[in-house]
């Protein structure tokens, strides 16, 4: 019946079969928020039920895209489906439509949406069980995976949008989920604000689209842009500059990054789902689904692969010096993060893609196995009532004699995140700095980006092996007393980390390479969403014996870097964080993230601050609006009103004066 | 026919009565003075009526009529003040200031 | 003696009185000048041919009115002490309303029926001004003819009879509330 509802509702005819039901995908974690939600308003003990909604509409939305992917791979469409759900705005000339479009590109990024999400929320009952605020995660978990699908599915940018922010409000409701330390609530601040600054470029971007080809829809988009802009021209690319300004924002690149690792003050799970495997990714998905725009317009291109080719270095350089766990993992999204940008400024939508499904299991996966050594030391802490700060790897080692399971595993991922093959992340990245390199000789500069991708995988290597030498190889330093009540997390915990990881060894045969006797089924899957930008701007794939130097240049740069991240972090004895001395030198400066932090406050933040404190409150709104308008009119009423007073004197003599005036006054118009 | 000279005796008899209503504080002096202008006003009716008619004597008539009414409604409203106020200067009688 | 001459003696003759009654500081001796001026003006109205209105003048106003004004001032007993003349700044603003008001008005005094009847829509210099002035003409013949009283009770009591009966009415009403207004307790 629902469905005959939208029928009516729409111009267009629903589709058939599964695809008509992408709505349900959407509605069902919406459920699951309004009714978590009211729980968490009502019945904040019943956590059984919380979780069997929480989770159980997760799954149900994936059983939703797995039908949707079954359909699709039978009859691969050329264009993409239109679900139309409901007429929007018809204002003028925009007659704008709330509609999902269903596509290849969308339709893999529903899939791992919400599989990935269904194991992190199953991961969450776990992990979440002792909160007090369990209902309300969950309500929030779900109105987050609810948005990033409208993000994802959006037919037009404005459905795109209104994912968009939904996501960024999400993510400040989550990072600030324990929000009664006051460090909590000022990183979600912090991530909110500077996602704004990006959403800032992504609305002008949509008025220049508007102004130029006159609609909003994706596919007219992808039509209307070849004729009527022209490329590498300025209209194209100030759309495209000010589009990926909001993926600076939304994916954490240079220079709106600042704000992911102050996120990992949200819960560890929170940090897997929204700071690794979707939220961040939606600007790689942005610049994928705009690709015809970002081909018609070199100069941004080169400048997003720019941007992630130098952000990959650079987050890579700081993730080598810093001591939480979470914060190495949030340094290395950045980073992975660049890559995937680096991918869709060269041409290799296809790779950017790619790596960001890989990315999500294998990062995912780090984070959640944190989360259970994090969960595990916050146990004994509680039991021997400690206050060592649990995420501090130098209060860790020699955790893989208690946590086996989580070791093995997160030794998988980190062998997938340094490119080892056959595991996921080799066959992505290497087909990023493939693409790089073979673009290289017809522009030099891309040279350059490929040395800077290749640092940073080498830089990657290193402080993965590090932060897995500090925190389950060598001597323990976890104290004895506390070490007795060490052990490994329950299978409900255990279990989703499991699946990361069966996704992480299996993930690189997506699109396994015809070299490796693959079919690249990713390549052809996406190859009608990109197609238009391929012919635009088309890959130059380095063959032969140049391919196979570079494949067996990057396996080598992983194994040095592994190595030597093992070797250099067990050769000297690492104190507990408490008696550990501080860096000195070029350690320092990475250990502070090279001051940015502290050079956007003095830069940015102070000035605006003391703008908005001295000029626009006491400034403007006090002196002007208050003083002026409010009390200021005020005055001239009462002054006038003296005036007014000044002439009811009581004294008769005074009237008889006016009167007279008046009166010969008057007569003037007579005597002549 | 005296036309003129009597319509300019009565606008400088006009105007010695308003200079009078301006110059004294008295109460009563004021009321005398009021009466001079309406004397005044008397005079331009009847100068008149020797070139329109009859009907500027009526109505001087009528003027002297209300002028002895109003003389006496005033000086009775005078009286009242007068007891409230133990005085008939214009510079006391100012209840009405604001 | 002329006319003129004698109009001429009481105009000045009011005017000083007018002048002196405005200026006294004594309020009996304002009151008696304004009598001077009556007296004078019903002399002036004798001239110009309304008698009734002179002795209605002199029996009504100087008879019946000042002596009313006479009965409040010596009721009230005020005008011993002090000088009720205004100040200075006063005094300047009257002189300039005075002598505003008297340049507007003065051209009163050229005022002539000649003016008059060619204003009225007659050539210039054509006959006797008063031609064009019938109720003029009636005004300086009627006394002759019905005696003085007769000569306004006529109009009075034909055209005006609805303003005469009102103004008695007035009458009534200011008698009532002359009283009610003096009275000590209501």
């Amino acid at each position: 019946m629902t469905l005959s509802l939208i029928q009516a509702a729409a111009d267009a005819p629903v589709p058939a079969g599964a695809v008509g039901w992408v709505w349900l995908a959407v509605a069902l974690p919406l459920v699951g928020f309004l009714i978590n939600g009211w729980l968490a308003l009502t019945r904040p003990a019943a956590k059984t039920a919380v979780s069997v909604i929480g989770a159980g509409v997760l799954v149900a939305a994936f059983a939703v895209a797995a039908a949707i992917f079954v359909q699709l791979r039978g009859h691969p469409p050329e264009a993409p489906l239109i679900v139309e759900l409901w007429r929007w705005i018809p204002s003028g000339g925009l007659d704008l439509r709330f509609s999902f479009q269903v596509d290849q590109l969308s339709t893999v990024m529903l899939l791992v949406v919400t599989g990935v999400g269904s194991l992190i929320h199953l991961f969450s009952i776990g992990y979440m069980r002792s909160d007090p605020g369990y209902a309300r995660y969950f309500a929030y978990l779900n109105l987050f995976v609810a948005f990033m699908l409208v993000l994802v599915l959006g037919a037009n940018l404005p459905v795109l949008f209104v994912g968009w922010e939904g996501v960024g409000l999400c993510s400040y409701l989550l990072i600030g989920f324990w929000f009664q330390d006051k460090a909590n609530a000022d990183a979600g601040k912090k991530a909110f604000l500077m996602n704004r600054i990006g959403d800032f470029g992504v609305l002008i971007a949509m008025f220049i689209i508007w102004w130029t080809l006159r609609s909003l829809d994706f596919v007219t988009i992808a039509e209307r842009a070849p004729l009527r802009l022209a490329a590498g021209g300025a209209g194209v690319t100030a759309i495209t500059l000010f589009l990926f300004l909001g993926c600076t924002g939304k994916s954490a690149q240079i220079p709106l990054y600042t704000w992911l690792p102050d996120a990992m003050a949200g819960p560890t799970p929170v940090s897997a789902l929204i700071h690794a495997a979707t939220m961040v990714t939606a600007g790689v998905y942005l610049v994928a689904r705009t690709s015809t725009l970002f081909a018609m317009a070199p100069v941004s291109s080169a400048l997003v692969a720019g941007v992630g080719a130098f952000t990959a270095l650079f987050a890579a350089s700081i993730g080598l010096r810093q001591y939480d766990i979470k914060r190495v993992l949030a340094y290395s999204t950045i980073s992975q993060l660049g890559y995937m940008f680096l991918a869709v400024g060269t041409g290799a939508y296809v790779a950017g893609v790619f790596h960001l499904i890989t990315h999500a299991f294998f990062k995912a996966l780090l984070f959640l196995g944190a989360g259970s050594v994090i969960h595990a030391l916050h146990h004994a802490y509680h039991a021997t009532h400690s206050h060592d700060d649990a995420q501090d790897m130098r209060n860790m080692g020699g955790l893989r004699r208690y946590l086996p399971w989580t070791f093995a595993l997160m030794l998988i991922a980190t062998l997938a995140i340094a490119g080892i093959p056959p595991f996921a992340g080799f066959f992505s990245k290497d087909e990023i700095l493939a693409a790089a390199f073979g673009r290289g000789e017809s522009q030099p500069i891309w040279f350059l980006f490929w040395g800077m991708g290749v640092l940073a995988a080498l830089m990657t290597a290193f402080y993965m092996m590090r932060l897995m030498a500090m925190t389950f190889l060598g001597e323990s330093r976890v104290g004895a007393k506390e070490r007795e009540h060490l052990h490994e997390a329950p299978w409900s915990m255990t279990g989703p980390l499991l699946g990361l990881g069966v996704l992480t060894v299996l993930g690189g045969l997506i699109n396994l390479p015809v070299f490796a006797g693959g079919h690249a089924a990713l390549e052809h899957w996406l190859e009608p969403v990109v197609a238009k930008a391929q012919d635009i701007m088309p890959l130059a794939m380095p063959h032969g014996q140049t391919e196979w130097l570079l494949i067996g240049g990057a396996v080598a740069i992983a194994v040095i870097g592994l190595l030597l991240g093992w070797k250099l972090t067990l050769a000297r004895p690492i104190l507990p964080a408490r008696e550990a001395p501080p860096d000195t030198g070029f350690s320092l400066v990475l250990f502070r993230k090279y001051y940015i932090d502290e050079l956007y406050d003095g830069l940015i933040v102070r000035p605006l601050v003391a703008i908005s404190r001295f000029v626009l409150w006491k400034g403007v709104d006090q002196g002007l609006i208050d003083g002026v308008g409010a009390n200021g009119s005020a005055a001239l009423a009462r002054g006038l009103g003296w005036v007014g007073s000044r002439l009811q004197s009581g004294q008769l003599g005074f009237y008889i004066v006016v009167f007279l005036i008046g009166a010969v006054w008057l007569l003037r118009a007579v005597a002549r | 026919m005296l036309l003129g000279p009597a319509l300019l005796l009565s606008a400088v008899l006009f105007t010695i009565g308003v200079a009078g209503v301006l110059l004294r504080r008295n109460a009563i002096v004021l009321f005398m003075c009021v009466e001079l202008m309406l004397n005044a006003v008397n005079l331009t009716f009847v100068a008149f009526s020797q070139v329109l008619g009859l009907g500027g004597q009526v109505i001087v008539f009528f003027v002297m009529t209300v002028a002895a009414a109003e003389a006496a409604v005033g000086l009775a409203i005078i009286l009242a003040v007068f007891r409230h106020t133990r005085s008939v200067d214009l510079k006391n009688i100012n209840l009405l200031q604001g | 003696m002329s006319a003129e001459v004698v109009f001429y003696l009481m105009a000045g003759f009011a005017v000083v009185s007018a002048l002196l009654c405005i200026t006294q500081r004594n309020i009996i001796a304002s009151a008696m000048w304004l009598v001077s001026t009556m007296f004078s003006l019903a002399g002036i109205y004798v001239l110009l041919n309304a008698q009734f209105i002179a002795a209605i003048q002199v029996l009504v106003y100087a008879g019946a009115v000042m002596v009313l004004f006479l009965f409040v001032i010596m009721l009230l007993n005020v005008g011993r002490g002090g000088n009720d003349l205004r100040g200075a700044p006063v005094r300047l603003v009257a002189m300039l309303i005075g002598g505003a008001l008297l340049a507007q008005l003065f051209f009163l005094g050229r005022v002539t029926p000649g003016g008059m009847a060619v204003l009225r829509g007659a050539a210039a210099g054509s006959g006797s001004p008063m031609d064009a002035f019938p109720a003029g003409q009636t005004a300086l013949t009627a006394p002759a003819a019905q005696g003085v009283v007769g000569a306004i009770a006529e109009p009075l009591f034909r055209q005006y009879l609805v303003p005469f009966e009102l103004t008695s009415l007035l009458l009534l009403t200011a008698a009532v509330g002359a009283v009610v207004l003096a009275k000590r307790k209501l």
